[in-house]
């Protein structure tokens, strides 16, 4: 068996499997094998459980073997984010407070990946509570950049990111709050996809913010996010604010498209003029359009004025949203309790040490904007200048089908390279916007850094326009000037 | 004139009745196994979401519809946080500036607690929104137990106006609303099984000024008895500060129930900041004026319709029918027995006066009556036919309580069958005045009162089964013959 | 001047933070407040706020009940319990429960 697995995605994967080119079970042995070597310097994992993993592969092997396979995917590994349930799991959220804490229940997407017959590949490294854009607010470890060690991989979901780009793995779940699939996924030279929101249900994702969190894959490429999402969307009888069913088969006809002639593609200009936006990054998003522009799409200057506001709407939107998500970790019902005398100092001492700085910086900021004296203040004020930002995106597409920005203002960054809060929060101005509105939005592999690090570019879709955004993001993909991105790790 | 204006307005929580919890389909059950009706959802485990019961929901509705409330066109599910060991999420969700039911109004009157008449009265309500019920504790020396199967049951707060003035009026406003929520099949009202909870504001200020007082929570009452007393016992606590030159203090006091007083349980300084914000896990509710048309439908009679009815074509007095509409049983046990019933003002008295007293003097509740109407409709039949006696009604009515039987058995078992033959009778007319012969001398010397006497002999004699028209036909004539 | 009191809010959210966490985090949140200020350059009396990025109403549940979760399941993560019944928690003053 010769197969370069740190480059096989999914829809290759089903073919060698129904080919009987490989089984499940060496397939995942692969993977595990690769993860031993580079998990002391990826840590991509918060758990791999070897054993765990074969039973579910002999299981798929089996299943092949009596043509009773449940998808052309029964066997693929795919990895989960630490942020959603799966039964008899410890699901962390890279906290302390949730350690120990075994979830009775399957998520609603780890339920549609079983009934597929995806082998559940092991629980990734991520901020803790998604909360952090470069995964060091892990109570557990940090995950390393396999571009760079000495980098980041973004965050939150920046172990997804780094075990799909470290080849550790075919593909992975993510969770999207204000960037934390589109934002890794670009800094580690992978695809990221957030789907509109309510797309896929969050019945089993651990809240951050409820009104912007969204689950989505990581992948190797574009047609492996179609098939991902393909099996997890869908109204949902348990997440209420799940939209209906389309019934889109979005990896079907993904190239349907022969070029772009008629497509229009928007370059908000309040992006471009951002300070802080690498030079190399901008050359990147520069030989993109030429691309796009070869492929005969034609680019139309739109206009997202109130962008400069959706950093500081997210973070009076999302703090509120988690002070409240993220009370009910209190040691009473689950997880580590601090003995102590009194209900109240149980409370405290509880949470005090059970949660990271970063968590509770949030919590204190959602706190404050929704206590007595402040809410119309921030509060009312951030959910009104979300009706702006939301606007600013409806507008843009009477001009345009997609909008193109780049995914981060630089490529990854150093660990500790962003001591102070308020300039971590600023690394996700491109993607924060997208979660405000609703809308949905991919992050695509675009060129290589100067610095030898991946650029990711981003492409932003109207409410429920998932089927033509990946379309344009395949083509894209496949007339970009690098075919592979695989870090030399 | 009283020295002081009592200001009285009531918060009192109704459990909806459903099959399920307000946001999960775990079963909404009383009296089962600790933490036995439990789900991820409603013990707030990681990830869960909450997913909202359309029939909680049209129920609250139609409570509102039953109190004349205004209903939202547009309503909305907020968090409220706080901490505390038996909320599961340690925030509610609720309701905050969009209720579903808005201004409303109930009409009390009748007897209050103490046993005084009440005159009619409308009392306000603010607004009726719905919520979740918390876990239940336990307390134990030095620590505390959570079940959580109560957790997550609907549960509607229903505001009202501070326009009661006395622990009477309070108690008469409980009362209505009890009937109406039984009326609608909204709930039971239950208070012991906690289905029904009751907190009261008072305040106090100086006859005819206009500023209110300061004013005082009471929290958690758990009967009506106990919102009764703890209104007076307030009373006469904040009189008495104030008589002092004392000051109140806005605060949330206890109750106790053997110590009849209110505690302070926490103070204003230490008031909640309940953060409330959107639910983003719920999207909002919204009511066409077809859809609020489409349950007004269902509305049932209310109490207040059903009294007048009983007045006008049933032939009660308003006191029967206050008494029979008290309880929704016991008013659908009336009206099904006034169907088959020839006189339902004579069932209405059977009730009223034998089988509710019999009830109360054994504490047995309305719902476990043991008697059915139709049994109770056959006995007052077999007495207005005269096949027995008032007096044998009254020893088969015993009977009917104590066993179950249908009357017309325990008739013919006991042999009560009225004796209505005028020989039959004349025999123990006889033998009634052979045996007395002082009383019959005392007859013929114009003590005609001593007549009754002979009835009773004659009614002994005969078991309680001669027809007493007879009987004092035959001893007249006989004694006038000697 | 002081926007936010970090120790008070710290109590609400029921966070025990050390002094000199709490020094740090004053500092940190009044940067990150000042930074949000940006806000009030807009004028927003007009526009509605947003709560949800989807704009369906009336999504409802039929009352139909489940099996409820085994008890031994629910309580599995609890640290402490009354004979696998009912939660263990510090001593709560009775009747201080609302709702
Ligand atoms: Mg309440
Ligand atoms: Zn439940």
């Amino acid at each position: 068996m010769s197969i370069r697995i740190e480059n096989l995605t999914i829809h290759e994967s089903a073919r060698l499997l129904e080919g009987k080119k490989i089984s499940s079970v060496e397939l995942c042995k692969a993977y595990l094998e690769r993860a031993k070597n580079l998990e002391p310097k990826v840590k991509a994992f918060l758990k791999l459980n070897e054993e765990e993993i074969l039973s579910q592969a002999q299981a798929s092997d089996r299943r092949r073997a009596e043509s009773k396979k449940l998808s052309p995917y029964d066997g693929i590994p795919v990895a989960v984010k630490d942020n959603i349930t799966v039964k008899g799991q410890t699901c962390t959220c890279a906290s302390k407070i949730l350690q120990k804490v075994v979830s009775p229940y399957d998520a609603t997407v780890i339920r549609k990946l079983k009934g597929k017959g995806f082998v559940l590949f092991g629980r990734t490294n991520m901020d803790e509570f998604a909360m952090g854009s470069s995964c060091e607010n892990s109570a557990y470890q940090k995950t390393a950049n396999p571009w760079n060690v000495g980098c980041v991989p973004g965050g939150s979901s920046g172990g997804s990111a780094a075990s799909v780009a470290a080849g550790e793995v075919t593909a992975a779940l993510g969770s999207d709050t204000g960037g934390s699939i589109r934002q890794p996924a670009s800094l580690c030279g992978v695809v990221g996809f957030k789907p509109t929101y309510g797309r896929i249900s969050r019945y089993g994702l651990i809240a951050f913010a409820s009104s912007l969190d969204q689950i989505g894959p990581i992948t190797r490429d574009v047609e492996d996010a179609a098939i991902l999402t393909d099996v997890m969307y869908g109204r949902d009888s348990k997440d209420a604010t799940s939209l209906p069913d389309t019934n889109e088969k979005f990896s079907e006809g993904l190239d349907s498209l022969k070029d772009l002639k008629g497509i229009k593609i928007g370059l908000p200009k309040e992006c471009f003029e951002i300070e802080g936006l690498d030079t190399g990054v901008r050359k990147s998003m520069e030989k993109s359009i030429e691309v796009f522009k070869s492929l005969g799409a034609e680019m139309v200057q739109v206009s997202l004025p109130h962008s400069k506001y959706a950093v500081a709407t997210y973070y009076v939107i999302a703090t509120a949203e988690a002070s409240a998500n993220l009370a009910r970790f209190d040691g009473i019902r689950y997880g580590n309790r601090v003995k102590a005398d009194s209900l109240l100092e149980t409370y405290l001492e509880t949470r005090g040490a059970g949660f990271g700085d970063e968590v509770k910086r949030r919590i204190i900021l959602g706190t404050f904007v929704l206590s007595s004296g402040y809410y119309d203040a921030y509060y009312t004020k951030g959910q009104k200048v979300r009706t702006l930002i939301r606007r600013d995106f409806q507008e843009a597409y009477k001009k345009c089908d997609v909008i193109l920005t780049p995914v981060s203002p630089t490529t990854a960054f150093k660990f500790g390279e962003k001591s102070d809060p308020l300039q971590m929060y600023l690394a996700d101005i491109f993607t924060i916007s997208t979660n405000l509105a609703g809308n949905c939005g991919i992050s695509v592999p675009a060129d290589i850094h100067a610095n030898g690090l991946p650029v990711g570019l981003q492409l932003v879709g109207p409410d429920m326009g998932e089927k033509q955004l990946l379309r344009i993001s395949h083509i894209f993909e496949k007339n970009r000037a690098i075919k592979e991105f695989i870090p030399g790790i | 004139m009283a020295k002081y204006d009592v200001i009285i307005g009531l918060e009192v929580h109704v459990q909806v009745r459903t099959n399920t919890k307000m946001f999960c389909s775990c079963p909404n059950k009383f009296g089962q196994e600790p933490n036995s009706m439990v789900c991820p959802v409603c013990m707030g485990f990681p990830g869960v979401m909450p997913y909202p019961n359309r029939e909680a929901i049209r129920r609250t509705v139609m409570a509102g519809l039953m109190c004349s409330c205004e209903i939202a066109k547009f309503s909305k599910f907020d968090r409220k946080s706080y901490f505390y060991p038996d909320m599961p999420k340690n925030y509610q969700i609720s309701q905050y500036d969009l209720p579903l039911c808005g201004k409303g109004k109930v009409h009390v009157c009748g007897k209050g607690f103490s046993g005084q008449e009440i005159s009619d009265k409308l009392i306000g309500i603010t607004r009726i929104h719905l919520e979740e019920d918390v876990g239940k504790l336990n307390h134990f020396a030095g620590y505390s137990g959570i079940d959580f199967n109560r957790a997550g049951v609907p549960l509607m707060e229903i505001v009202s106006e501070p326009e009661m003035n006395t622990a009477d009026e309070a108690y008469a406003y409980l009362t209505a609303l009890k009937q109406i929520m039984q009326y609608a099949d909204i709930s039971d009202c239950d208070m012991e099984k906690g289905q029904m909870r009751c907190d009261v504001n008072i305040s106090l200020k100086l006859a005819g000024v206009k500023e209110f007082g300061t004013k005082v929570e009471i929290k958690n009452l758990n009967s009506f008895r106990s919102a009764h007393r703890s209104i007076e016992h307030e009373i006469v606590r904040q009189a008495e500060v104030l008589d002092n030159g004392g000051k109140i203090f806005q605060e949330t006091r206890g109750w106790t129930d053997e110590r009849g007083e209110t505690y302070i349980l926490r103070s204003k300084e230490s008031a909640h900041d309940y953060r409330y914000f959107p639910e983003p896990d719920l999207l909002p509710m919204t009511f066409t004026d077809a859809d609020i048309a489409a349950i007004k439908k269902e509305l049932p009679e209310l109490p207040e319709q059903k009294r007048e009815r009983f007045v006008a074509t049933l032939g009660l007095t308003p006191y029967d029918a206050q008494v029979l509409t008290l309880d929704k049983t016991l008013s659908d046990y009336f009206d099904e027995g006034a169907k088959q019933a020839k006189s339902p003002k004579i069932l209405a008295n059977w009730i009223i006066t034998e089988l509710l007293r019999e009830l109360n003097d054994r504490h047995i509740p309305f719902e476990k009556n043991p008697i059915p109407v139709s049994h109770l409709v056959e006995l007052v039949e077999l007495v207005s036919g005269g096949t027995i006696t008032g007096k044998s009604a009254k020893e088969v009515f015993s009977e009917m309580f104590a066993g179950g039987k249908a009357p017309k058995q325990i008739v013919t078992e006991k042999g009560l069958v009225q004796i209505s033959d005028d020989s039959e009778i004349e025999k123990f007319v006889v033998m009634a005045i052979e045996q007395n012969p002082l009383q019959v001398k005392q007859y013929k010397e114009g003590k005609t009162t001593v007549l009754q006497f002979f009835v009773g002999q004659v009614m002994k004699l005969s078991k309680g089964k001669a027809n007493p028209q007879i009987v004092n036909r035959l001893l007249k004539e006989k004694l006038d013959k000697i | 001047m002081k926007i936010i009191d970090v120790k008070y809010v710290a109590a609400l959210a029921r966070l025990e933070l050390d002094s000199e966490k709490e020094e740090r985090l004053q500092k940190e949140m009044e940067t990150i407040l000042n930074y949000v200020d940006s806000l009030s350059e807009l004028d927003v009396s007009s526009i509605e706020p947003t709560a949800h990025a989807v704009q369906m109403t009336n999504v409802l549940r039929d009352d139909i009940s489940e099996i409820p979760f085994p008890r031994e399941e629910m309580l599995a993560n609890a640290p402490e319990t009354v004979g696998g019944e009912l939660i263990k928690v510090p001593a709560v003053i009775p009747g201080e429960e609302e709702n």
